[in-house]
C-alpha cells in the first residue's frame, strides 16, 4: 500500500468512525434504536477485542503453537489471571510484558 | 429536578470544563502508556511519521487504531480496513443513543465536536456527570467537553512520543505484544456473565481458525459469531441490569 493510498484509507476510516458517534446525536427527539440491537451491540468489545487476543496468543509465527515453547501463550495467560484479579489494564501491560521477557530470557521449556 | 432545593442556579462553563479534566484525570493514567505503545506500533507496522499521527488525530479510536495499524501494515485492501473500522467501532453507537437526550438541545456545531471527543473514556465520566444531575443542565456539556479535551491532549501527545521513540525500541522488546495485553485488560474484567463469557470464547476460537483468511477476515467471521452467540444465550438468560437501565435513558 502506498502512502496516499494509506492516507485515504485513514481518512474513511476516519469518517466511518465519526459517523457512528454522531448518528444518534442528529436523529430527531423520538427515534431511538430498536432494544435487539442495543442488546447485540453489548457484545462488541468482548467478541472484537477477543478475537484480536486469541491469534496473538495461539499463533505468534502463523501457526497453531500449543506448546510450553509459546512463550507469547504462558505470558498470556498469565495476563489473563492478572487481569482478572486486579481489573488493572496498566499493571497487566506492564506485568505481562516483564513475563514474556523473562520467558523469552529463560524459558526452562 | 425541580424538587431540589440546594442546586445552584448558574455554574460558570469554566468550572464545568474544570470538573471534566478533573474527572478524566485517573483515566488518563492509563492511556499514557497506550498512546505511547500505539506511536511505536503505528511506526514499527511501516506508517510514515506523518500517518501514524494522523491516524490519531482522523480515527480518534485507540483499538481502532491498533489493528488499522497492524492490517496497513500487512497490505489490507482499504475495503476490509473500512469494515474491521465498523465492526470494531460499533460499540460507540451505544454512546451515541446513551448521551443524546443530554445532547439534543444542543447548537449543531457542539453536537458536531462533541461526537469528535466521544470515546469509550469521555463518556465513562460523562455519563455519570449527566445521570447525577448535580449541576444545572444549561453548562453540563462543558462537562463533556473538558473530559473528552483532557484525553484528547493526552492521546496526540503521547502519539507523538511513541512515534519519536519508536524507530529507538528494539524489535527484540516485543512491546508488539502490548496490544493483546491491553486488550486483554480491557475485556477481561468485562466477562462477568455467561453470554459475555461465551460470545468471548466463540469469537476467539472462531479467529484461531480463520487466521489463514486473507487480510484478516477471520477477524469480521470471529467478531460477527461472537455477537450471535452472546445475543442468542442472552435471550435464553435474563436481561441485564444495564440494558436496562440504558433503554431508559435513551427513551427519556
Amino acid at each position: 500500500m502506498n502512502t496516499l493510498m494509506m492516507a485515504l484509507a485513514i481518512l474513511g476510516m476516519g469518517l466511518i468512525t465519526y459517523a457512528i458517534r454522531v448518528s444518534l446525536f442528529l436523529l430527531p427527539d423520538r427515534v431511538s434504536l430498536p432494544p435487539w440491537l442495543l442488546r447485540s451491540l453489548r457484545y462488541v468489545p468482548a467478541a472484537v477485542l477477543t478475537a484480536i487476543i486469541f491469534p496473538e496468543l495461539l499463533l505468534p509465527q502463523g501457526t497453531i503453537d500449543f506448546s510450553l515453547g509459546n512463550e507469547r501463550l504462558l505470558a498470556g495467560v498469565c495476563a489473563i489471571l492478572i487481569a482478572w484479579r486486579t481489573r488493572n489494564v496498566f499493571l497487566t501491560v506492564v506485568l505481562g510484558l516483564i513475563i514474556l521477557w523473562l520467558l523469552q530470557t529463560y524459558n526452562p521449556w | 429536578m425541580s424538587d431540589r432545593i440546594i442546586e445552584p442556579r448558574t455554574v460558570l462553563p469554566r468550572d464545568e470544563f474544570l470538573a471534566g479534566v478533573r474527572a478524566e484525570l485517573p483515566i488518563l493514567l492509563g492511556v499514557i502508556p497506550f498512546g505511547l505503545i500505539f506511536g511505536a506500533v503505528a511506526v514499527s507496522a511501516g506508517l510514515p511519521v506523518s500517518l501514524a499521527q494522523a491516524m490519531s488525530v482522523v480515527i480518534f479510536a485507540g483499538s481502532a487504531q491498533f489493528i488499522a495499524a497492524e492490517l496497513i501494515g500487512v497490505g489490507t485492501p482499504a475495503l476490509v480496513l473500512l469494515l474491521t473500522t465498523l465492526i470494531v467501532n460499533l460499540r460507540h453507537l451505544l454512546y451515541s443513543a446513551s448521551l443524546a437526550p443530554h445532547v439534543n438541545k444542543l447548537p449543531l456545531r457542539w453536537k458536531m465536536l462533541l461526537a469528535y471527543l466521544m470515546t469509550d473514556e469521555a463518556y465513562a465520566v460523562t455519563i455519570i456527570h449527566y445521570t447525577e444531575g448535580r449541576t444545572p443542565p444549561a453548562t453540563r456539556h462543558w462537562f463533556f467537553l473538558g473530559a473528552g479535551m483532557a484525553l484528547w491532549v493526552t492521546w496526540q501527545t503521547t502519539t507523538a512520543i511513541g512515534i519519536f521513540l519508536g524507530a529507538s525500541i528494539p524489535a527484540t522488546w516485543s512491546l508488539d505484544f502490548a496490544l493483546a495485553l491491553t486488550f486483554i485488560g480491557l475485556v477481561v474484567p468485562t466477562l462477568r456473565n455467561r453470554p459475555h463469557t461465551a460470545a468471548a470464547l466463540t469469537a476467539g476460537l472462531v479467529a484461531v481458525l480463520a487466521a489463514s483468511w486473507p487480510y484478516k477476515l477471520g477477524l469480521i467471521a470471529a467478531a460477527l459469531s461472537g455477537i450471535l452467540i452472546g445475543t442468542v444465550l442472552e435471550s435464553f438468560d435474563r436481561p441485564a441490569p444495564e440494558l436496562l437501565n440504558l433503554d431508559r435513558e435513551s427513551n427519556q
